[in-house]
């Protein structure tokens, strides 16, 4: 009893804590004028209307998307032939492009970005957009591979096989068998690296922060001039973009086996 | 379908794609930023090409044994405050029914990709004077006037923690998730209560993941770049400020590459620590 009243509130506390700043952010972004108050005064949507109507958030907001739709594409394409080689061959130095593509996302953020500042200045590309996709697409290729991996360990080896037995050749077992079976991990993991991209601030800003903005460059430089409520409004966007990606996948898939609630062999 | 040994060179054809575009970049940029760390500083550009050992013996000085000096502890009590709060945390809500789990896990993940930027926007506006937290305590009478919470050390430490949070519930979710359940039945058998089967079980058994998480999210706060400069003043700023600061705003590239080597190195250690470590808990 007693217990059960304990770990209520213990799971309440966690949750207002990470629930804090985004409701404080939620209720400056309805403050009916441009003030930084909570409770808000007034009510007013007007700062979400704001994302679409100024033209400089609205270019910021396509920047962002265009971005992470194309960086999370290059990333799914890194890694599916990738994790798909893996599976199907036995080459153990392979392994070695399997660390390539866990190392950008386990070392600190602020050395990739320089990695690719350099890389970008020296080569002559520097503040090109596709620069950014590029960057983006190495960046976060670990979750599209982390999630593909996955998926590839799940098949089972007998369908594949009984598929071959009948005459199958390798692109046919590819195309019927393999791709229907793993593509909730190949949606996953694209979606993973779309809402990361997104939010992505350190990398976007040192390969294109001068020549364009995304959003979180765009707020970023919003806040060093001080307090604009359209910045809490497109917070709680990222926040719903990011719930909703999320949800969608907890919906149509299994999130507890993405995180690794099952081992890969069962 | 048998694993089995490519044989021709059609068989590598999968692996052309991905290794070349590894290959260029990453493997390029991060040598050209091992490289340009040797590099002589042109204040009117970029770099030119040398070799010297300048930008490392900067490391030797008072300013920047501070910054490392502080990076370090920082992270390790943003490392130790996740892993407390979150160990017991993520051990209840292994037992939770699954969509419980479910629900909490989409809320995790939602927090954990949030951008920095936003992350230190909603702490700045819940320390402001007008709309953040002190109002609340005034309202119910534990202040006299609100105040602004930052800049301060607190409000960075509780930045950092919010932000590291969610991955380290992550990272410890897949071994609590697959901890034998039998374990504990016997301990509650022999009538040891929850709590006490809890300390003397559930955590002995994980010591080693307890320590690999420890030094995960200490590598991860390591990371943080942009919530000591929002939420604190350049007193605490860490390596990673350090780094962004010296290769945008001082264009001091070649120095910025060395604090990044130099970070690359001790991330790397750790990380090797961290699969050594995980190792030996799946020798035994």
């Amino acid at each position: 009893m007693i217990q059960t009243f304990l770990r209520r509130l213990y799971f309440a506390a966690v949750a207002l804590f990470l629930a804090a700043p985004l409701i404080v952010v939620a209720g400056v972004s309805v403050n009916e004028k441009q003030d930084l108050a909570f409770p808000p005064k007034g009510f007013s949507l007007a700062w979400y209307a704001q994302i679409f109507a100024d033209p400089e958030w609205r270019k910021a907001l396509f920047a962002s998307l265009s971005l992470a739709v194309t960086a999370a594409a290059l990333a799914v394409a890194i890694a599916l032939p990738l994790a798909w080689f893996l599976w199907r061959r036995i080459a153990p130095w392979a392994n070695v492009f399997q660390i390539l593509g866990l190392a950008p996302f386990i070392l600190p953020p602020v050395i990739t970005a320089l990695g690719m500042l350099t890389f970008w200045a020296t080569s002559g590309f520097y503040g090109q957009p596709w620069t950014a996709v590029i960057s983006h697409a190495i960046f976060f290729v670990t979750l599209p591979l982390v999630t593909l991996s996955l998926g590839f360990a799940s098949i089972d080896r007998s369908l594949v096989e009984a598929a071959a037995t009948m005459g199958a050749d390798d692109r046919t077992v590819l195309k019927t068998v393999v791709l229907p079976l793993i593509r909730p991990y190949l949606v996953s993991g694209y979606a993973f690296a779309f809402v990361l991209s997104l939010n992505e601030y350190i990398v976007a800003y040192m390969t294109i922060g001068f020549t364009l903005e995304t959003l979180p460059i765009k707020i970023f430089n919003a806040l060093r001039y001080g307090y604009t409520p359209t910045m809490a409004s497109v917070s709680v966007f990222f926040v719903a973009v990011a719930a909703l990606v999320f949800g969608l996948i907890a919906k149509f898939g299994d999130i507890r086996r993405l995180l690794g609630a099952m081992s890969s062999e069962s | 379908m048998k694993r089995e040994a490519p044989k021709s060179l059609a068989d590598y054809s999968p692996l052309f794609f991905p290794g070349l575009m590894l290959i260029v970049f990453f493997v390029v940029p991060f040598s050209t930023m091992i490289a340009v760390s040797f590099f002589q500083r042109d204040p009117s550009g970029f770099y030119t090409p040398d070799f010297v050992f300048d930008n490392y013996a900067r490391f030797l000085s008072l300013f920047f044994a501070k910054v490392l000096g502080f990076s370090l502890m920082l992270a390790v009590t943003v490392a130790i405050c996740c892993v407390v709060i979150a160990f017991p945390f993520t051990y209840l809500l292994t037992k939770r029914p699954r969509k419980v789990q479910t629900i909490w896990l989409v809320c995790l993940l939602s927090v954990l990709s949030l951008s920095e930027v936003i992350i230190g926007f909603a702490w700045s506006t819940l320390f402001t004077r007008t709309a953040g937290i002190t109002n609340l305590f005034v309202a119910i009478g534990l202040m006299k006037e609100p105040v602004a919470l930052t800049p301060s050390f607190w409000a960075v430490l509780t930045g950092m923690v919010y932000q590291a949070l969610p991955y380290t519930i992550l990272v410890l979710y897949p071994a609590l998730v697959r901890l034998d359940p039998t374990l504990l039945e016997a301990a509650r058998t022999l009538g040891a209560s929850p709590v006490r089967a809890f300390m003397n079980v559930v955590v002995p058994a994980l010591r080693n993941t307890i320590v690999a998480t420890l030094i995960m999210v200490f590598v991860f706060a390591l990371g943080s770049y942009l919530l000591p400069q929002i939420l604190g003043r350049p007193s605490h700023w860490t390596l990673s400020v350090l780094i962004t600061d010296q290769a945008i705003y001082q264009s001091n590239m070649p120095f910025a590459a060395a604090m990044a080597v130099f970070l690359v190195l001790m991330s790397l250690a750790l990380v090797g620590l961290t699969l050594l470590v995980g190792r030996r808990e799946n020798a035994l």
